[in-house]
C-alpha cells in the first residue's frame, strides 16, 4: 500500500461573499480509508464534500489527488475534460437524493451501463452482463433490470446509485448523506453493502452524515465540523468514546439512546 | 400584382443573408457543429421549415434551380408553398427533377437519385440537438459536445435494445460527423443515413425555431452510432413500389380504402416518375 495520501487538502477555504463555507481545512485521505465528516446542519460538511469532489471551486487552498497511474495531480489545475474522466473512472458520487444521481427515465441496466459506454464500451452484450453483475451485487434482481428507477423504492434507488458508480471500479467515492430519509432496516442493509464493498475492493470513501451511528458503523476516522472548521479529527472510536472538543462532547451526548 | 411592395431577392434583406452566410461558413468549417444564428421571423409558422427557408434564401442565386420536397414528395402542401414562395420572391427557376436542381430543400428525406458536386441539400430541422431528450440543459449539452462526452448517446440505443431487442430508432438516428461531433440528421428515416456518408453534395441543416445551422461538407465521413453486436441496419418495407416496381427504395404506405386495403409506393415521387417513364410502366 502506498503511503502518499490519496487525497490531500491544504488550507482549503470556501467563502460565499463575506460568509464562510469552510475555512482552512487540512485533511489527508489514505487508500482504503473511510472518513466520515459529521456536524450539524450548516456546519460546512456539504461545502467541504463539494470542494473535495471538485464540484465547487475553492476560494483558497490546494487539493491534490494521486491517480491510479501513481501521478499526483493538482485538482485546481485539471482541465474540464480531465476532471470529467476522473469523475467517471476513478471517482464516484452518491447523492442523498437518488433522483440527482440517477437518470430516472432510463432503465436500471442503462443507468449502470452509462459509465461503461462513456469510457468506450461498445458491445451491448458485455455491457449488459456487467450491469447485471453489479445489480446482483447490490441485491437488485435481474427481472427489475429493464425497469426505470421511478418504479423503485428509496432503498433500491440508493443501491442502484451505488451500482452505477461502482461499475467502473472507482478508487474514491464521495457520499452525501446516503442513508438520509431511509427507514432503519433499509439503512442497515445499505450500510452493510457499503462495508462489504470497502472490505472487498479497498475503496476509499468520504462520507458526509449527521448521523453519528452511521459514522461509527462505517468510518475509520471522523472529522467533526462546526462553523466551517474542523474542530476535532481522529479515529472513530476515539472521537465518539473520548471526545476532546466541547462541541464534539455536546454532539455525542445529544444522541438518543434506545 | 404590380402595386404590391417588391420583396428583396429571396425575401430576406441583404444584411440578414450576410449574417446567415457567415453562420453557414462557420458550420461548414466545423462539420456537425451547431452554429447559432439570429433566426428571423418568416412568413410561415415554426415547424414549416423556417430554418431551411432561411438557409435556402441565403445561398440562392439568380441562376439556381430549386427543388423542394416534403417526405420525398414534390406535391405536398409544404413543398408546393415553399417552392412558390421562392418562385415569387426570387424569380428563380424551380423543378421537380432531382438531377436538374442545384439546390434541394428537403423535409425528412434524401432523394433516391445520387447527388452531385454541383448540388446543395438543405434540410429543415425541428430539433437540432441529438442530446436533447437525454440532457435537458442547453449549457450542459454544449459542454458535452465540447468535451466529446457522448456516453449518454449510447444509453439511448442501449434502452432501445433492452426494450425491443434491436435498435428501434427508425428516424433521427444519431450520427458522428468527421469523427468528432454527434449530430441529429433531422427526422430522416435511417434508411437515408448511409447516403450522408461521403456525399459529393454539400449538406446544410437549418433549424429556425432553435436558431441553429449545421453542415456536412462534401465527401465527409458520417457514421451511424451502433454497438459491435448490434450494428447499424438500414431498414425498409420489404415490398416493391406498386407504381414503378422499384424494390430498393424507401416506400410509403398508403391507405387506399376503408376496407383495410393499402399500397406501397415510392416516397420519392420524382424517382418514381422517372422510373416509370423509362420503363414504360403504368402510371
Amino acid at each position: 500500500m502506498n503511503h502518499v495520501p490519496l487525497l490531500s487538502a491544504r488550507g482549503l477555504s470556501k467563502r460565499y461573499g463575506a460568509r464562510i463555507g469552510c475555512e482552512a481545512i487540512d485533511l489527508d485521505l489514505h487508500e482504503g480509508e473511510v472518513l466520515a465528516i459529521v456536524g450539524e446542519s450548516g456546519s460546512g460538511k456539504s461545502t467541504l464534500l463539494g470542494l473535495m469532489s471538485t464540484q465547487l471551486d475553492s476560494t483558497t487552498g490546494s487539493l491534490r489527488y494521486r491517480r491510479r497511474d501513481g501521478i499526483s495531480v493538482d485538482l485546481d489545475h485539471l482541465s474540464e475534460m480531465e476532471r470529467r474522466i476522473l469523475l467517471r473512472t476513478e471517482w464516484g458520487f452518491i447523492q442523498q437524493d437518488a433522483r440527482l444521481g440517477l437518470r430516472m427515465n432510463v432503465s436500471a441496466g442503462g443507468n449502470v451501463g452509462e459509465r461503461l459506454m462513456a469510457v468506450g464500451w461498445r458491445h451491448y452484450g458485455k455491457i449488459r452482463n456487467e450491469a447485471q453483475d453489479w445489480l446482483a451485487r447490490v441485491e437488485i434482481s435481474g427481472d427489475r433490470m429493464d425497469d426505470a428507477p421511478t418504479t423503485f423504492s428509496g432503498g433500491m434507488r440508493q443501491r442502484l446509485q451505488i451500482a452505477r458508480n461502482m461499475v467502473t471500479r472507482p478508487r474514491l467515492v464521495f457520499m452525501d448523506e446516503p442513508t438520509g430519509g431511509l427507514d432503519v432496516s433499509v439503512q442497515a442493509r445499505l450500510l452493510d453493502l457499503i462495508r462489504g464493498l470497502v472490505a472487498e475492493t479497498g475503496l476509499s470513501i468520504v462520507i458526509v452524515t449527521h448521523d453519528l451511528a452511521v459514522a461509527r458503523l462505517l468510518s475509520h476516522r471522523i472529522a467533526v465540523m462546526r462553523q466551517g472548521r474542523i474542530v476535532e479529527i481522529g479515529l472513530a472510536d476515539q472521537v465518539l468514546e473520548d471526545p476532546q472538543d466541547p462541541y464534539t462532547q455536546l454532539l455525542v451526548s445529544s444522541v438518543l439512546q434506545v | 400584382m404590380s402595386d404590391l411592395p417588391e420583396y428583396n431577392f429571396a425575401y430576406l434583406d441583404e444584411q440578414t443573408k450576410r449574417m446567415i452566410r457567415r453562420a453557414i461558413l462557420k458550420a461548414i468549417a466545423i462539420p456537425g457543429y451547431q452554429t447559432p444564428f439570429a433566426s428571423r421571423e418568416m412568413p410561415m409558422p415554426y415547424g414549416w421549415g423556417t430554418g431551411g427557408v432561411q438557409v435556402t434564401a441565403a445561398i440562392l442565386g439568380v441562376d439556381d434551380v430549386l427543388k423542394v420536397i416534403d417526405q420525398g414528395s414534390d406535391d405536398t402542401t409544404n413543398a408546393v408553398s415553399i417552392r412558390k414562395f421562392f418562385a415569387r420572391t426570387a424569380g428563380v427557376r424551380t423543378t421537380t427533377r432531382t438531377p436538374d436542381a442545384t439546390i434541394i430543400q428537403t423535409r425528412h428525406r434524401i432523394p433516391e437519385a445520387a447527388l452531385g458536386e454541383h448540388q446543395v441539400l438543405v434540410y429543415q430541422v425541428p430539433i437540432p440537438e441529438p442530446l436533447r431528450f437525454l440532457e435537458p440543459r442547453e449549457t450542459e449539452t454544449r459542454r458535452m459536445h465540447a468535451l466529446q462526452d457522448y456516453g449518454v448517446m449510447h444509453v439511448k440505443l442501449y434502452e432501445d435494445i433492452a426494450e425491443h431487442g434491436h435498435i428501434a430508432t427508425a428516424y433521427a438516428y444519431p450520427v458522428k460527423v468527421d469523427d468528432r461531433y454527434v449530430m441529429d440528421p433531422s427526422p430522416t428515416p435511417k434508411f437515408d443515413n448511409p447516403k450522408m456518408d461521403q456525399c459529393p453534395a454539400l449538406q446544410l441543416f437549418g433549424a429556425g425555431r432553435e436558431k441553429r445551422i449545421y453542415a456536412i461538407p462534401p465527401y465527409t465521413r458520417v457514421v451511424s452510432l451502433d454497438f459491435e453486436d448490434h450494428p447499424f441496419e438500414r431498414t425498409r418495407i420489404p415490398a416493391s413500389c406498386s407504381l414503378c416496381n422499384s424494390t430498393t427504395v424507401f416506400l410509403d404506405e398508403v391507405v387506399t380504402d376503408d376496407q383495410g386495403g393499402r399500397a406501397f409506393m415510392c416516397s420519392d415521387t420524382d424517382f418514381c416518375e422517372q422510373t416509370r417513364s423509362s420503363t414504360g410502366a403504368k402510371s
